[in-house]
């Protein structure tokens, strides 16, 4: 039934898409001198900021670049696990 | 009159630079407007070549710049069009012949005789580049729907603003609509979101081009109407301030992409 889903959602195989995702991160290197490495150190610096204070989705978080004509900024997305146990299990299971 | 000076650049070799020039300056003549184009490439000129006039070349910029010639004598006169000029780059030199301070004095000089002066760059970020940015009242970046030229047009978008030319217009040069509906090529908006500059031509994928080349007549002088050829002429009058509707290169959807289209809406 792949072809089916393909059809439905060809999002999953696009390779434009895979250009994009590719091209920003090589562009977040080449436009701020900020390298994958470098991101991946300062995710680790914030997970251990937070992961004694609340409880955090370590592996959820997420830290990219966002450009607009005025601005670039460093945006990091913390995802907070503690309302509801309930709906993170359900997350889980979607995964 | 005071001559607006337009810089073609891109970064990337091969991305159509010199194409644009040639069909930018001829569509704008045959509006009517005077035009030169200069072709900044010293060492690897091309833009005699895509325009018809290689066997007319007696002097060229490094001519002028050394003193050899007037520049009125290193300006060929495009029968076709007799507002339409060309200054040859020189063939057997190298970009140090020229300097920025050169390309200034040159546009300056211009300035007064013609509407418009284009500067087809060469690929790089290096000297001839520079040479060509240094006089730039407007910078048009082309590029190409793919990684390596997106990424050498963000580069130079970042070197023009920093020396304040910016910020640029864009032109996306060799779209296939087909592979963009299948979801095997950026789409504007992919290339819009990640560069952030305005957009000031599509140009699709367009066999005319490589005919026109093959003959010297740059595709905006064909007899019969093609994509290319409309694509060209919007963008000379977008540039002359007319602001012309894109054209919709994507028009000739089949039932399955609606489909998809339709199936993956807001994802």
């Amino acid at each position: 039934m792949g072809w089916f889903r393909n059809i439905l959602n060809p999002k999953s195989h696009q390779s434009a898409s895979v250009a994009k995702n590719r091209l920003q991160m090589v562009l977040s290197h080449d436009r701020f001198n900020i390298s994958p490495q470098l991101i991946e150190e300062i995710k680790d610096d914030i997970i251990a900021i937070f992961v004694d204070r609340f409880s955090i989705d370590a592996d959820a978080v997420e830290i990219h670049i966002t450009r607009t004509p005025t601005e670039s900024r460093l945006v990091a997305e913390i995802p907070i696990l503690t309302p509801s146990r309930h709906r993170i299990a359900r997350r889980a299971k979607r995964n | 009159m005071s001559a607006r000076v337009i810089t073609v650049s891109s970064g990337k070799g091969g991305v159509g630079k010199t194409t644009v020039t040639a069909n930018l300056a001829t569509a704008l003549a045959m509006a009517g407007k005077k035009v030169v184009a200069i072709d900044c490439d010293i060492g690897l000129r091309n833009l005699d070549l895509i325009m018809g006039l290689e066997n007319r070349i007696v002097y060229d910029l490094v001519d002028i710049v050394e003193g050899r010639c007037r520049l009125r004598q290193a300006m060929i006169r495009d029968k076709r069009h007799p507002e339409l000029h060309l200054i040859p780059a020189a063939q057997t030199r190298d970009k140090s012949a020229v300097t920025p301070d050169d390309m200034v004095r040159v546009c300056d000089d211009l300035k007064n005789r013609v509407d418009y002066v284009f500067l087809d760059c060469p690929a790089g970020i290096e000297g001839g580049f520079r040479n060509a940015i240094e006089p730039a009242h407007q910078v048009i970046v082309v590029t190409n729907p793919e990684v390596s030229s997106v990424r050498d047009a963000d580069r130079i978008i970042g070197i023009i603003e920093a020396k304040e030319k910016g910020p640029g217009q864009l032109i996306i040069n060799r779209l296939k609509p087909d592979m963009i509906s299948r979801g095997d090529m950026f789409s504007i908006d992919d290339i819009l979101d990640i560069l952030a500059i305005e957009l000031i031509g599509i140009i699709p994928e367009d066999d005319n081009i490589v005919v026109s080349a093959n003959k010297g007549v740059p595709v905006v002088m064909d007899k019969n109407e093609s994509l290319a050829k409309m694509a060209f002429r919007n963008i000379a009058q977008r540039l002359d301030g007319n602001p012309v509707p894109f054209q919709d290169l994507t028009k000739k959807k089949n039932l399955l992409k609606r489909f998809r289209a339709w199936a993956s809406r807001g994802k």
